[in-house]
């Protein structure tokens, strides 16, 4: 038999539903894996008590006879944006240094009900801006892949949501919750090897999760497969009143409709995600997706998103807009960093503040963000990108008429090394090419591992589905994971 | 009908210039919890004392509109007669300031939730539709109010108070339709009425419920709008007034002086009466105005809409209109009756005690205005605070409808009513001051009043008609004024015969 750390979410829970271990002993086990990955620098702050109280609850739940949650006696990792109740939250940012939320994030607080328990506060890129994890104020997190050329360069897992690709794909935690604005947690996922999903914009509560972008943001479920991520979405979604921008509706129990026969499903190819310069091998694998859907019985379609060019500049246009703003309450006064210097006046304070709370990128995005903001530039940057974001919703449309779900590369390339590419922000940013479509549109997505490359690295496929169809894509998902037969992980290094 | 031609001008070295006015009334919507959060909205709690975790912009937080809010603003746009628009949209006004913890206000800058609409003013309040004038309203958004800084608390730092931070207010934004101070007073006075007539908003410019910015400019009668200043936040309708008049004149000045009015935002201080330049175009925040993405598009049902209009009470120039018309009050009266709400329903809870209150209406808004209102001045005392019930008021007015007393020992018993709390009809039978119209006891004091003046009885008689009200005094006098003076003037006629 496996051990306890090798496995996922429905193994861990069937396992201690079943008597073959306890919660507890789940926990410890855990709790263990975390403390002995400092290296990876992918965890902030360690709460093993949080996981071994919720471990006692479940035990004695499961002692007592009582029916256990969809997440009992898992424990999971947290991405720092989620604001946790007596637990320091940072957001991979010196400016939030000693903040400690009085309140459970909505997402949170639905992972504990469901009986999940919180091993610690993950790593990720400052403010969720970034693709590789290097701008956290708390240094890079290190991914747990190496290249099989010997060379032991410390690679990127892959951001904003970093830390949870980390201890995912080491095992570290069988599972950890991210975030996903432009692609946040299916590049990620690719990078290292694990599933990831971005459901329909408004399924989790944005309520207690640090905003960068409001228009875009969605938690998602990072796991080892999607049977995981299924378990994990159907605790963490759900109708939120505080949350203005929630979904009024039932979670479905994706996981009971899993099926990976995709017979009468179209998926369609859209020509415009062949970009330049894409690795042959990338493209080798997409055409090894596609067989593998045929062979689920589904048919594939050739469809066309014309204005996916215009995505990327449109996402960099209309996510730092709304983050110049969502970021403007980090002004040294209730909480977080304070920089006074001396016989500074209010406005000295605030530039204090944010100059020494703020990493570079962040600067960057609220100063792109307060230039397309202003007089008279607001209309050439901010309102056209807005009708370039309807005419990506449009592309979908349009695409749904003739398929059902669309399959993609996650990202155009592996992961790649620390500090390749920190000093070119655009080639930064081109790592969400294929990921900020559908953040734009709101459309669930999921990036499942599907090979490795040349360099022994994990490479993504990624799966759309229209708004709602998320089971849509949990499917496909799993069928191209059953053909795939991922099952490589990185050695032991840490 | 429309004003005549407004008279307000001031008269310059180089002649007469015209002012044109315009207002942006900020009124603090009627609600128990603040725009976007659950916090109370009470007045004068502690510091800091409701301030919600939305209102203090922790991380994480997002706001969530509050329907009675929207509720309130449709009902107030359909009260000025306004176009009430079914799509409308949060924008953020971003700005850096201690007060502000988010960073920005929640506001309305291109999709209001009502337009276009209107408030019928009166210069003459005795008399509107005598000098009746129609001011435009341009638009009324609703937006969050920003948290108080304190600086008198410490010598050398400022306090910021949250409690106001979040509160919904309704931004009124008139046309530039008023010429003079008295016509923006005129225009602030009639819309808080119509204010606490719907009830959403109580009007208190004190507690700053409700204060205006003040857009002047001045040009030469027949010229094009000259640039404007706007004076923020001036909270009492004297201020307003003297805004107005010390900007307009200060413009004036400016310009005969050969300068040019910068169009820029001014401070009023109210200890110096006058204005100060508080921040120039130039320096104008630009403050990146853009959707909120926190909040979807506010979307109204034609049932809402109706719903609100149909909570509507009758307003103060219906009211107006039907207390003239119907009731048949004065002018005067109807006017008086109707400017605030609170008097009108007093007066009307009076009426309800008769089926037919057209009959006793004139008398007892004489009554109201003359006899209540002086009373509760004297005490200073509102109306809702009378210690005669409109009830009360109905017995008393009712005894002398019926001739059981007279005017003049109404005023009497009103006096022990507003002493003791007591009914007039106790009061009157306990201090036996009822009203005798027995004819034959009171020709009996006739006759011995004209025995004891014999004398005047001769003058009366040669002609000297005047000495009818002596015989009168007389009368009443012998019958400690509880004679009916109808019957006593009727007696006293037959009695004494013609004069001459």
């Amino acid at each position: 038999m496996a051990e306890i750390y090798e496995l996922g979410i429905a193994a861990i829970r069937s396992g201690v539903a079943d008597g073959d271990f306890t919660a507890k002993e789940v926990a410890e086990t855990f709790i263990d894996r975390v403390s002995a990955a400092k290296s990876l620098n992918a965890v902030l702050v360690e709460t093993p008590d949080h996981a071994l109280a919720a471990a006692e609850v479940t035990d004695k739940a499961k002692a007592a006879g009582e029916t256990l949650g969809k997440m009992a006696g898992v424990p999971v990792g947290m991405k720092d944006l989620f604001c946790t109740e007596g637990v320091a939250t940072t957001a991979g940012s010196l400016i939030l240094d000693g903040f400690t939320p009085q309140y459970e994030s909505t997402v949170s607080a639905n992972l504990f009900k469901a009986g999940a328990g919180m091993l610690g506060k993950l790593n990720m890129d400052q403010f969720a801006m970034g693709s590789s994890n290097e701008t956290s104020a708390f240094g890079n997190v290190i991914s747990p892949w190496r290249r099989n050329d010997g060379g032991n360069t410390d690679l990127a897992p892959g951001g904003s949501s970093g830390g949870s690709a980390a201890v995912v794909s080491g095992r570290i935690c069988p599972a950890a919750t991210g975030t996903d604005t432009g692609g946040s947690i299916r590049q990620p996922a690719a990078f290292v090897g694990i599933t990831g999903f971005k459901p329909t914009y408004g399924r989790c509560s944005r309520w207690g999760t640090i905003a960068f972008a409001s228009s875009l943001d969605q938690a998602g479920p990072m796991a080892h497969d999607v049977r995981d991520c299924a378990i994990m979405l159907e605790s963490m979604a759900g109708f939120d009143p505080k949350d203005s921008t929630s979904l009024d509706l039932p979670v479905p129990e994706w996981e009971a409709g899993l099926k990976s026969d995709l017979t009468g499903k179209r998926i369609g190819i859209p020509k415009e995600y062949r970009v330049d310069n894409m690795p042959p091998e990338i493209d080798a694998l997409w055409q090894k997706g596609i067989e593998w859907l045929k062979d689920a019985g589904a048919k594939i379609v050739d469809v066309s998103l014309p204005h996916t060019k215009y995505a990327l500049p449109a996402y960099y246009i209309i996510a730092p807009a709304e983050a110049s703003s969502n970021l403007a309450r980090y002004d040294g006064v209730r909480y977080g960093m304070r920089d006074l210097p001396d016989g500074a006046g209010l406005q000295d304070m605030y530039a204090a503040t944010r100059e020494s709370g703020f990493g570079p990128e962040v600067k960057r995005r609220i100063m792109i963000g307060t230039y397309v903001l202003s007089a008279g530039y607001y209309d050439a940057y901010y309102t056209q990108a807005q009708k370039v974001r309807t005419l990506i919703s449009q592309d979908f449309d349009k695409a749904w008429e003739s398929c059902d779900l669309l399959l993609t590369p996650t990202a155009p390339s592996a992961a790649f090394g620390l500090g390749e590419k920190t000093d070119d922000p655009l080639a930064m940013y081109l790592n969400d090419v294929f990921t900020v479509p559908s953040s734009l549109a709101g459309l669930p997505a999921m990036s499942v591992p599907a090979g490795l490359d040349g360099q022994g690295l994990p490479l993504g496929l990624q799966i759309i589905g229209k708004a709602l169809d998320e089971q849509g894509v949990f499917n496909a998902g799993l069928a191209l994971e059953e053909r795939a037969g991922f099952v490589a992980k990185p050695e032991q290094w840490w | 009908m429309n004003m005549t031609e407004s008279t307000y001008r001031i008269q310059g070295a180089t002649g007469e210039w015209e002012v044109v006015i315009g207002l942006e009334v900020h009124a603090q919507i009627t609600s128990n919890a603040k725009l976007f959060s659950g916090a109370s909205t009470e007045f004068g709690a502690e510091p800091n004392t409701q301030v919600s975790l939305v209102d203090a912009a922790m991380p994480g937080m997002l706001p969530v509109l509050n329907k009675e809010c929207v509720r309130q603003a449709v009902r107030t746009g359909l009260a000025l007669n306004a176009q009430i628009n079914k799509y409308s949209r949060f924008d953020r006004k971003n700005y850096f300031y201690a007060d502000l913890p988010q960073g920005y206000q929640i506001s309305q800058l291109y999709h209001p939730i009502v337009g276009e609409g209107k408030v019928e003013i009166s210069l003459d309040e005795k008399d509107p539709d005598a000098h009746g004038k129609t001011v435009g309203v341009e638009r009324i958004h609703i937006e969050q109010d920003a948290g108080k800084l304190m600086h008198d608390q410490h010598p050398t730092m400022s306090y910021v108070d949250l409690n106001r931070c979040g509160v919904a207010l309704m931004e009124i934004v008139s046309m530039p339709d008023m010429t003079s101070p008295k016509e923006a007073a005129a225009y602030v006075r009639k819309l808080r009425s119509i204010l606490r007539y719907v009830g959403s908003c109580d009007g208190n410019m004190e507690q700053g419920s409700m204060r205006a910015d003040v857009n002047v400019s001045v040009r030469k009668p027949g010229d094009k709008l000259g640039i404007r200043t706007e004076t923020k936040n001036v909270n009492s309708l004297r201020f307003i007034q003297q805004v107005i008049e010390y900007e307009a004149q200060r413009q004036v000045d400016v310009l005969e002086e050969g300068g040019e009015i910068v169009q820029e935002t001014r401070l009023f201080d109210p200890d110096r009466n006058e204005t100060r330049s508080m921040r120039s175009k130039e320096d104008a925040h630009d403050y990146r105005y853009f959707p909120d993405p926190d909040l979807l598009p506010l979307e109204l049902e034609d049932d809402f809409i109706f719903d609100c209009k149909a909570s509507l009470p009758e307003l103060p120039d219906e009211k107006r209109a039907r207390y003239k018309n119907v009731l048949g009050l004065s002018a005067y009266n109807a006017a008086v009756l109707t400017a605030e709400h609170e008097t009108a329903l007093w007066f009307e809870e009076l009426l309800e005690t008769t089926d037919k209150p057209e009959k006793i209406a004139s008398s007892a808004a004489n009554w109201l205005t003359s006899e209540l209102f002086g009373a509760l001045n004297k005490m200073g005392l509102s109306i809702e605070q009378s210690p005669v019930s409109p009830q009360q008021a109905a017995e008393l007015l009712g005894l002398i409808a019926d001739g059981t007393i007279s005017g003049k020992i109404a005023k009497q018993v009103f006096e022990i009513m507003l002493e003791t709390g007591d009914g007039a009809a106790k009061i009157v039978e306990e201090k036996g001051l009822k009203q005798e119209s027995d004819t034959g006891a009171i020709e009996k004091v006739i006759a011995d009043v004209m025995a004891a003046n014999e004398d005047k009885v001769a003058e009366y008689r040669g002609g000297k008609d005047k000495l009818f009200g002596f015989f009168v005094g007389q009368t009443m006098k012998a019958m400690q004024g509880k004679a009916n003076p109808q019957v006593v003037n009727e007696l006293l006629k037959k009695v004494l015969g013609p004069a001459g």
